[in-house]
């Protein structure tokens, strides 16, 4: 179980805090797809994510993105039990949606340089490392289930 | 040889011209160091990094962001050929640094999250984004490239 100090939930809940889920959510999908345009394969049926503006568009990619936001909220709400609240997620995208899990850290990448763009000065070193340290919990929690 | 395009070409050269490496070079260090405390074992001999405060105040972290924002410069100038261009320093690293090339890497991530936080979404768009990127991670690659 990953270990938490008070000062670690209180950066991460007031970094949570800060989040609009439209806003990030949107972009998330928008730099993933441009930046490691692979990720596409998992799109078949989107309709046209080919460009930026497309992907802002999308009203498919919108709706993922506040879906994959609310996993994260209910992650921030459960800090201390990840792995099992994860646990279902990870089977479904082991099973049947057959993600590689290397995308799960890309995607995470995606959502620290969209918060980063957010937060600007206030994604300090300090900040950005526990905000790091979170999602490196969700990503391992999102590989549990891959066998 | 990589291939670059225009965009790409332009989102480099818009980035870099707005980029104080002053203020990046040091920065990026300084996250690296928080994010990625093992790192501080290639800069023993650069006094207090024990807290965040430390290492963000430390004249030697800063000095050496902008050594590394120096080096940059080096691969922005030679986009066409960033592997020639790198050689002496990936020998360096690799020979006389010891350095372990996945932190080029993490760096590299330091630095964009830098970027990100300096620019906003209306400059460091998708598009620039994924020029940066591809330029960090050729930059990455050529400092691996003499290890062996």
């Amino acid at each position: 179980m990953v270990k938490w100090t008070e000062e670690e939930r209180r950066i991460v809940r007031e970094v949570w805090e800060k989040v609009d889920i439209d806003e990030i959510g949107e972009q998330l999908w928008a730099r993933a797809l441009i930046v490691y345009p692979w990720i596409e394969r998992y799109f078949g049926t989107f309709g046209d994510i080919f460009t930026t503006t497309a992907i802002l568009n999308n009203s498919k990619l919108a709706a993922l993105g506040k879906i994959v936001l609310r996993g994260l909220d209910t992650a921030v709400k459960n800090m201390d039990n990840i792995k099992p609240t994860c646990a279902s997620l990870s089977r479904l995208h082991y099973e049947k949606i057959q993600v590689d899990p290397d995308n799960f850290r890309l995607l995470a990448e995606c959502i620290t340089i969209s918060m980063a763009c957010k937060l600007k000065a206030e994604l300090n070193p300090q900040v950005q490392a526990t905000w790091q340290k979170f999602l490196s919990a969700v990503v391992e929690a999102m590989n549990s289930q891959y066998k | 040889m990589v291939e670059w395009t225009d965009a790409e070409r332009n989102a480099i050269a818009t980035l870099w011209s707005n980029i104080d490496v002053g203020e990046i070079g040091p920065q990026a260090l300084a996250r690296l160091l928080v994010v990625f405390p093992w790192t501080k074992r290639y800069f023993s001999t650069f006094g207090d990094l024990s807290t965040s405060a430390a290492i963000a105040a430390n004249p030697k972290v800063a000095q050496h962001g902008k050594t590394v924002m120096g080096g940059l410069e080096i691969a922005v100038k030679n986009m066409d050929n960033i592997k020639a261009a790198y050689a002496k320093l990936s020998v360096m690293h690799s020979e006389k640094l010891h350095v372990d090339p996945d932190n080029f890497r993490v760096l590299a991530e330091c630095i964009s999250v830098g970027v990100a936080a300096k620019f906003g979404p209306s400059v460091f768009t998708p598009g620039f984004q994924e020029a940066w990127q591809k330029f960090l991670a050729v930059v990455v690659s050529a400092l691996g490239k003499q290890y062996h």
